[in-house]
């Protein structure tokens, strides 16, 4: 992948705004935050350098578009706000749009500039997604 | 113990000698360097140390009969020497320059283990390792089919000993622990747990990477076999450590890695090892990283051990008492008397990076994440922490603006 960041500077005055409210207010009352309980399919990872998990569960209807989006996971600001914009931005859409939601756009959609090690804090719940679009639950709601 | 540093110590002009401290960070704010756990800065004598061998004293070592050869030779062997005496050890062949702890501690695990262990018997660890006291051992008991053990930790973070009779027993062969937790600062009783180890014929490996640079070293008084550190957290480049091996035990061990210098006679089919320290060290040595490293050592020599001991614990008496201040940050580990220059803490409601990116943004440079320690963060229940942890160039001033940061870190997340 190319730098998602083009003319990002090293001086890292740009990281000034991470904590900018909109932020925050993701953070501190996220958008779908709990379980989903019409899920179709979920999907869970996490970051083992800092121990950020997300989980992502989705109602998708037969037609491909996702009628609901939900995450729970525990972890710092960036990767939890970021997974609260990403549930609020894909709902209503295709799995076909999902998948061609790349890196670059969920850095756009947190907004603030972040050094690489925040990327990854920023990119686990597009990553999750990107899996549980096609993770169908069994029947008995476990995952497959 | 007093709060403030003690009178005598000139911490300003101690800090002038270390270049990177009058950094400011994006232009702004003074760097506060509080990352010293995980690598120290460097004063103007080790790095002009490193420009006199490149540009007067440079050449490989054992090799040359030229003049220059000889010359590195005698520096490179002289800062053998230094460290020999700053740990106390009797024979400089007993010290044996490696690429780091972790490159130290890697060598015990393979050569020490072809020689002295067999399936079944036991490797006892401590449940507050750092991963490179952890992993070599996990996979030599992969390749040998021998057993691990732990001792446990207390919820305050020190060792608990209550069940140490069992633990040791007369399967384990060796005892490898560290001296300083890099996380919790706990020091731990190295001459008892030897004394312990002996008595059922295990041998000990001391990780001393955090406590080496921090206070005097005895390696008589611990009676350890084995004792790995590292250059670069204490003033020293990266590229050095040191693994002080018992010479009846590195005689009695095959080679590590082979190459050149390790070797007495090759033929076609067969070699010789080389006497020590050669023996283990094959290729061409850590030479100007050793030669920094000695004169890191001369340069701590000259502050004192001790001073730095003592400067260091009362940043920490008044790092624990600022920060206690602060409602809702919780500090990891043992009390005082029991630890060394880290602070670890939590902040109730803000994970570790957020706390670690809002302190970069005053210039307060900190370690965020597991410090390398995931078996032990997960004993202590947390996922992550934030970590102080300090050396003798700072000051009573960058605590307090240390816990000041600390309390708008709190006041961002205010609805927590």
């Amino acid at each position: 992948m190319h730098d998602p960041n083009p003319g990002s500077s090293l001086d890292g005055s740009n990281e000034e705004q991470i904590y900018q409210e909109r932020i925050l207010d993701h953070y501190e009352s996220p958008y779908h935050c709990g379980a989903c309980r019409s899920a179709t399919h979920a999907h869970e990872d996490d970051n083992p350098l800092c121990g950020d998990v997300v989980r992502v569960e989705l109602e998708i209807d037969p037609g491909g578009t996702i009628r609901q989006a939900w995450f729970a996971g525990d972890g710092c600001c960036v990767s939890q706000a970021s997974a609260s914009m990403l549930m609020e931005k894909v709902e209503g859409k295709s799995v076909d749009e999902v998948r061609k939601f790349t890196a670059e756009d969920m850095l756009q959609l947190y907004g603030p500039r972040l050094t690489p090690n925040r990327q990854k804090c920023c990119l686990l719940s597009w990553r999750v997604l990107q899996s549980a679009v096609f993770a169908p639950m069994r029947q008995d709601g476990g995952d497959e | 113990m007093s709060s403030q540093p003690t009178a005598e110590w000139d911490v300003d002009s101690v800090r002038a000698d270390f270049p990177i401290l009058s950094t400011r960070i994006r232009g702004k704010h003074p760097l506060v360097y509080l990352d010293n756990a995980a690598t120290t800065q460097h004063p103007r004598a080790v790095i002009q140390a490193l420009v006199d061998v490149y540009e007067k004293h440079y050449a490989n070592v054992h090799r040359g009969v030229h003049w220059l050869s000889d010359h590195t030779t005698d520096l490179f062997e002289r800062a053998r020497d230094e460290v020999r005496q700053f740990i106390g050890a009797e024979h400089s062949h007993e010290v044996i320059f490696t690429s780091g702890t972790t490159a130290a501690i890697n060598l015990v695990a393979h050569s020490w283990a072809d020689r002295f262990v067999s399936p079944g018997d036991e490797i006892l660890l401590t449940e507050m390792e750092h991963h490179a006291n952890l992993v070599p051992w996990q996979q030599l008991a992969a390749r040998k089919g021998c057993l691990l053990r732990h001792i446990p930790i207390t919820d305050d973070g020190q060792l608990d000993l209550s069940q140490l009779d069992t633990l040791l027993n007369s399967r384990t062969r060796m005892l490898a622990v560290t001296a300083m937790s890099n996380v919790l600062g706990t020091c731990n009783p190295i001459s008892q747990l030897t004394q312990a180890a002996r008595q059922v014929g295990a041998h000990v490996l001391v990780d001393a990477a955090q406590s080496v640079p921090h206070q005097v070293t005895d390696i008589r008084q611990w009676d350890a076999d084995f004792v790995a550190f590292s250059g670069h957290k204490m003033l020293g480049p990266t590229g050095v450590g040191v693994l002080y091996g018992r010479a009846s035990l590195l005689d009695a061990m095959p080679p590590f890695l082979g190459g050149g210098s390790m070797i007495r006679r090759v033929r076609l089919e067969e070699f010789e090892p080389a006497d020590l320290p050669s023996k283990f060290e094959a290729g061409t040595p850590p030479i100007a990283p050793a030669i920094g490293l000695s004169a890191a050592i001369r340069y701590l020599h000259q502050i004192g051990m001790d001073r730095i001991h003592a400067h260091e614990l009362s940043l920490v008496n008044l790092a624990h008492r600022k920060l206690l201040e602060i409602p809702g940050i919780q500090i990891l580990g043992p009390a005082i008397e029991h630890k060394g220059g880290i602070v670890s803490f939590t902040v109730d409601g803000v994970h570790p990076h957020d706390v670690a990116q809002l302190l970069d943004q005053d210039g307060i440079a900190i370690r965020a994440g597991h410090h390398c320690a995931m078996p032990l963060h997960k004993r202590l229940k947390v996922n992550a922490s934030n970590r102080a942890s300090f050396y003798f160039y700072n000051t009573a001033a960058e605590v307090e603006k240390l816990a000041e940061s600390l309390r708008r870190v709190k006041a961002t997340f205010r609805r927590n």
